[in-house]
C-alpha cells in the first residue's frame, strides 16, 4: 500500500470519504477493485461519520491583535479560524508529511526542480459565488512573495522568481532547484482569496467549507457549513465556535463542563488530572516542535567540540520528556528532525545520558569553571525547571551549571540568539530542508547556534533540489550526523501537541502536520449524539 | 461706583468668594486635566523605554529581517518620539487613537466596543455591591460585637483574603463545573440579548462583588462608628431615637465623604483592575484588550488603554472629591 493509498484509507476511518470516492481515487493509485473494496470496508467498518450539530473550541492564543488578514495569520486562534474558511493549493498527508493535492490537482517538476507547473482544479466556487480561476491563485502569490510583503509566509516563498497563468496552470520559476516547492505551498498563510485578497485581505472570502459568519478579533468567530464545498470528506457539522480562551484553567472548566467540544494547549502540569473527567479524551499527537539548549560555536567555551559533546552526554532525555513533558513527547538526538518528517534518515543511534563519557569530553576539552545557562519560562514551558534538571545531571558527571533565570519580557530579543548558552524552543517546519535552512545554514538569520560549516551548506543546497528520494535521504543523514556530532544544539525532546476533547468528538485526526490537526480540526471532526 | 476696582483684576478670587462650591469644583476639574497630561507624559514616555519592539515581537521566529524592516518602515517608527507624542497626544483629545498596529482596526471602535463591555460588568457589580455594602455596614454596626457583626465581618474578611482568580475558580467549580447551574465561560458578543449576557456574567459579578464588597463594608462600619462616639449621637440617643434610625438619619449622612471616597475607589477598580477576572472568564473587556496588545507590544493600543485607565481613576477621584465636598460643607472653606 502505499502512502497515498494509506492517506485515502486513513481518510476513510475518520469519516472522510463516501465509498464511491475511495474506490475511485484507489483504483486511480492503481489499486484492484477487489483490494480496494476490502480496504474500504474494513476501515469504514471502524467509522460513520455523521452530520450536523454545533461544534465548539476553546483555544488558547487569540488576541484582540489578531488580524483576518491570511498574511498575517500568526496566533494558533487564526491558524485554525483560517482552515476553517480557506483552501491552499496543496495539503500535507496527515500520516506520512507528503504533499497531496488540495486546489492544486497536480503538479510537474523540471528536472531541475526549478521550474514547476501546478495544475488547479476546476469548477471549485469561493463563498461569494465566484468561480476560482488561475488569476487568483497568481495573484494570491504574487501578494505573498511581494518584497514589501508583511506576510508570514514571505521567508517560505523567498526563492520563486517568477508567478505565471499558463493556460489553466501555475507555473513557477525558482531562483535554485527545490525538490519541496509544493509542500511550501501547504503554508497556512497562503489561503487562496479571491484576487489574490488584494482589494480586500480581510474579507475572509475563500473555498473552505465554512463561511465566516462573524468575527471578533481575540474573542469569537462563528462559520455555517458552505452548502457549495468542492469536497464531501469534510465539514462534517453544520456550524462552528471558535472561541478565545487564554487562561488554561477556563479551558479546562469550560471542556469538563461540557460547554466547548475541544480544547488545545492542555498542560503537561494538569493532564493527568484531566484524565479523570469522565467525558474527556486527551488527545496527543506527535509533532516536530522541539526543545533545545542552544550553544554557540563560535564563542568560548563553546567553540571547543569535546566541550560541546560534554554537554550533550550530559543531559538526561528520558528524565526531562517524563518531567518537563508529563511524559507527552518523544526524546530528542541532538538534531531537529524526527520521524514525522517526510525523508527521516533512520538508523542513526540514539544518544543517551553517559556522565563518564560527559566527563571524559570535560576533561579532554580542558575547560574548567562553571558554565553559565541562561533560561526563562518564556523559552518553552517548563523552561526554568528543565534547566535545573540538567544542572543536576550534569554535576553527576562533574560538570558544574549556573543557571540564570531571564526575565521573560524580551527574552527573544535579548537572550535568545544574542547569549551563548540559553534554553529556547523551536516550532517544525514543513520539511527538513526549512528547518535546517531556517536555523542551521550558515547565512541564516535565525541560525541561532552560531553552527558555520561550508560543507553542511552545499549539501543542504544539493539536496534541496534532488529529485531522487534515496538519494536526498542519504544527504539528509549526512547533514543529520554533522549537526548532531558537531552542531551547537542539545536537542533532548520533541513535544507532543496535547488536546483534549468531550467524547462526542469523533474522526480525530492525529496529524503530524501541526497542532490542532494541523489546524483542521473542525473541519474533520464530527459530532456524536 | 459700587464695584470696587480690585475685583476685576482679580475675578477668580471674586468668583472664590461669590460661589465657593463652583470655584473648589472648577479647581478639582482644571487639576485633574493637568494629571491627566502628565499621566499621557508618563504612559508614553515608559512604553519608549520597554525593551523589545513591536516588528520583532509581532513577528516571532517567523520574522525576516526584510519583514521587521517593512513594518517599522510602514508604522514611521524611524522619526524622533516627540514628534510621534505630540502627534499622538492631538489625536487622543479628539478622541482618535489611530490604529492597531497589528491588526490595522480603528483603536477607537474597538476601545468603543471592549470599554462598554468592561463597563457593562463593572456596572452591574457596583449596582449589587455598593448597596450591599453599605447595608451590610450600618447592620454590623447596629449589632456591633455581637453575632451578626463577627459573621459579617468573618466572611467579608475572608472573601478579601482569597485572590479574586482563586474566587472565580471555585465559582466555576461549583457553579458550572459540579452543578452545571451557571454560563461558563462568560463571552459576549454583538448579537447577544439582554437577558443572555446578564446569564452570562453571572459569575464574574459575583466574584467581583465578594472581592469589592469587604473593602467597601468595612470602611462604611468604621466611618460610622467613628461618627457615634460624637455629642450629637449621644443627645439623640439620649432624646429616645431609636437605634437603627439614629445611625440612618443621623451618623451615615456625617459619615459619607469617606464612604463615598472608598466606594469610587472600588468602583475605579471595577473598571481597571479586574484584567485577572476578565481573562479567567474569558470575558472581552479593556483588560483583556491591554494584555493581548501589551504582547505584542501595540503600542496604540497599550497608550490609549493607559490612557483611559488613567482617565478613569482620575475622573472617579475628582468626582468622590467633589461629592464629598457638597456633603460635608466645612469642606468648602479651608483653614
Amino acid at each position: 500500500m502505499n502512502d497515498y493509498t494509506k492517506y485515502l484509507a486513513s481518510r476513510v476511518t475518520a469519516g472522510g470519504l463516501s465509498r464511491r470516492e475511495f474506490m475511485g481515487r484507489a483504483m486511480a493509485a492503481g489499486i484492484t477493485l477487489a483490494v480496494a473494496d476490502k480496504l474500504f470496508t474494513e476501515r469504514a467498518e471502524a467509522a460513520e461519520p455523521k452530520r450536523g450539530g454545533h461544534l465548539k473550541l476553546g483555544l488558547e492564543g487569540g488576541a484582540a491583535t489578531d488580524s483576518k488578514d491570511p498574511a498575517k495569520f500568526l496566533s494558533q486562534f487564526m491558524f485554525c479560524v483560517g482552515r476553517c474558511w480557506g483552501d491552499m493549493l496543496v495539503e500535507s498527508d496527515p500520516l506520512t508529511g507528503a504533499a497531496v493535492p488540495a486546489l492544486a490537482e497536480s503538479w510537474e517538476p523540471s528536472k531541475d526542480a526549478v521550474t514547476w507547473t501546478f495544475k488547479i482544479r476546476k469548477g471549485v466556487k469561493f463563498h461569494d459565488g465566484k468561480e476560482l480561476t488561475i488569476d487568483d491563485v497568481v495573484a494570491t502569490l504574487k501578494r505573498h512573495t511581494d518584497k514589501k510583503s508583511e506576510s508570514g509566509a514571505l521567508g517560505v516563498l523567498g526563492s520563486i522568481k517568477e508567478i505565471k497563468a499558463d493556460g489553466g496552470n501555475l507555473v513557477l520559476t525558482l531562483s535554485e532547484g527545490n525538490a519541496d516547492m509544493p509542500l511550501l505551498l501547504s503554508d497556512y498563510h497562503l489561503v487562496i482569496q479571491p484576487n489574490g485578497g488584494v482589494e480586500d485581505p480581510l474579507a475572509s472570502i475563500g473555498t473552505g467549507p465554512y463561511k465566516l459568519t462573524s468575527f471578533e478579533a481575540g474573542v469569537r468567530a462563528t462559520f455555517e457549513k458552505n452548502k457549495d464545498d468542492w469536497r464531501s470528506d469534510r465539514g462534517y457539522v453544520d456550524s462552528i465556535e471558535v472561541i478565545g480562551m487564554n487562561d488554561a484553567t477556563a479551558r479546562i472548566a469550560a471542556l469538563s463542563s461540557g460547554q466547548v467540544h475541544y480544547i488545545n494547549r492542555v498542560d503537561p502540569k494538569t493532564v493527568n488530572l484531566l484524565k479523570r473527567a469522565p467525558n474527556v479524551e486527551i488527545l496527543s499527537t506527535a509533532g516536530r516542535g522541539h526543545y533545545v539548549f542552544i550553544m554557540h560555536c563560535d564563542k568560548a567555551p563553546f567553540d571547543n567540540n569535546d566541550l560541546r559533546l560534554a554537554l550533550k552526554y550530559a543531559m538526561d532525555r528520558e528524565t526531562m520528556v517524563q518531567k518537563i513533558l508529563g511524559g507527552y513527547g518523544k526524546v530528542g538526538n541532538d538534531f531537529p528532525i524526527n520521524s514525522t518528517y517526510a525523508l527521516f534518515p533512520e538508523g542513526i543511534e540514539q544518544r543517551v545520558y553517559d556522565p563518564d563519557k560527559a566527563a571524559f569530553h570535560y576533561k579532554k576539552s580542558g575547560h574548567s569553571g562553571s558554565v553559565l545557562l541562561r533560561t526563562s519560562e518564556v523559552a518553552f514551558p517548563g523552561g526554568v525547571d528543565a534547566a535545573v534538571l540538567y544542572q543536576e545531571s550534569c554535576k553527576k558527571a562533574g560538570i558544574e551549571i549556573e543557571v540564570k533565570r531571564e526575565p521573560g519580557d524580551g527574552y527573544w530579543t535579548n537572550v535568545w540568539n544574542v547569549q551563548p548558552f540559553s534554553t529556547s524552543y523551536w516550532g517544525g517546519r514543513p520539511t527538513q530542508d526549512q528547518m535546517y535552512s531556517t536555523a542551521y545554514l550558515s547565512t541564516a538569520d535565525w541560525n541561532d547556534t552560531k553552527f558555520k560549516r561550508p560543507d553542511f551548506d552545499k549539501l543542504l543546497l544539493q539536496a534541496r533540489s534532488e529529485l531522487d528520494e534515496a538519494k536526498r535521504k542519504d544527504m539528509y543523514r549526512a547533514m543529520a550526523m554533522m549537526v548532531r556530532d558537531e552542531g551547537g544544539v542539545i536537542l533532548p525532546m520533541f513535544n507532543d501537541f496535547v488536546n483534549a476533547s468531550t467524547k462526542q468528538v469523533k474522526g480525530y485526526v492525529h496529524d503530524i502536520g501541526n497542532d490542532m490537526s494541523n489546524g483542521y480540526v473542525a473541519t474533520r471532526v464530527w459530532l456524536d449524539a | 461706583m459700587t464695584n470696587p476696582a480690585p475685583s476685576n483684576i482679580l475675578p477668580g478670587l471674586r468668583l472664590r468668594q461669590r460661589f465657593p462650591l463652583l470655584a473648589l469644583i472648577l479647581e478639582r476639574f482644571v487639576l485633574s486635566i493637568i494629571l491627566l497630561f502628565a499621566v499621557s507624559i508618563l504612559i508614553f514616555g515608559g512604553l519608549e523605554a520597554l525593551p523589545g519592539d513591536f516588528a520583532t515581537t509581532y513577528l516571532g521566529q517567523s520574522a525576516t529581517p526584510q519583514a521587521v524592516a517593512n513594518i517599522r518602515q510602514d508604522l514611521g517608527l524611524n522619526r524622533p518620539v516627540t514628534t510621534r507624542y505630540v502627534e499622538w497626544l492631538g489625536n487622543a483629545v479628539q478622541g482618535d487613537f489611530g490604529t492597531s498596529w497589528a491588526s490595522k482596526n480603528s483603536v477607537s471602535e474597538q476601545i468603543g466596543k471592549r470599554l462598554g463591555n468592561s463597563l457593562f460588568l463593572a456596572g452591574f457589580a457596583a449596582v449589587i455591591s455598593v448597596p450591599l455594602a453599605v447595608g451590610l455596614g450600618m447592620l454590623s454596626v447596629h449589632f456591633r460585637n455581637r453575632m451578626p457583626d463577627k459573621i459579617i465581618n468573618v466572611i467579608s474578611l475572608a472573601a478579601i483574603s482569597l485572590p479574586e482568580f482563586f474566587i472565580g475558580y471555585l465559582l466555576i467549580l461549583f457553579f458550572a463545573v459540579k452543578l452545571g447551574m451557571a454560563t461558563f465561560p462568560a463571552t459576549v458578543y454583538d448579537s447577544m440579548g439582554f437577558v443572555e449576557r446578564l446569564k452570562a456574567i453571572a459569575l464574574p459579578t459575583a466574584t467581583l462583588v465578594l472581592v469589592v464588597l469587604a473593602h467597601m463594608m468595612r470602611m462604611t462600619r468604621a466611618a460610622i462608628l467613628s461618627v457615634m462616639s460624637s455629642a450629637y449621637m449621644e443627645t439623640a440617643e439620649l432624646k429616645g431615637l431609636g437605634a437603627l434610625r439614629s445611625i440612618v438619619k443621623h451618623a451615615a449622612p456625617n459619615a459619607l465623604a469617606p464612604i463615598i471616597n472608598v466606594v469610587a475607589l472600588n468602583l475605579a477598580y471595577l473598571v481597571v483592575g479586574v484584567v485577572v477576572v476578565e481573562v479567567v472568564f474569558v470575558y472581552p473587556g479593556m483588560g483583556q484588550y491591554m494584555v493581548d496588545a501589551v504582547t505584542v507590544r501595540d503600542m496604540p493600543v497599550v497608550q490609549a488603554c493607559g490612557l483611559i485607565f488613567a482617565a478613569v481613576y482620575i475622573f472617579l477621584n475628582m468626582i468622590a472629591d467633589i461629592l464629598a465636598i457638597v456633603a460635608n460643607p466645612r469642606l468648602r472653606h479651608p483653614r
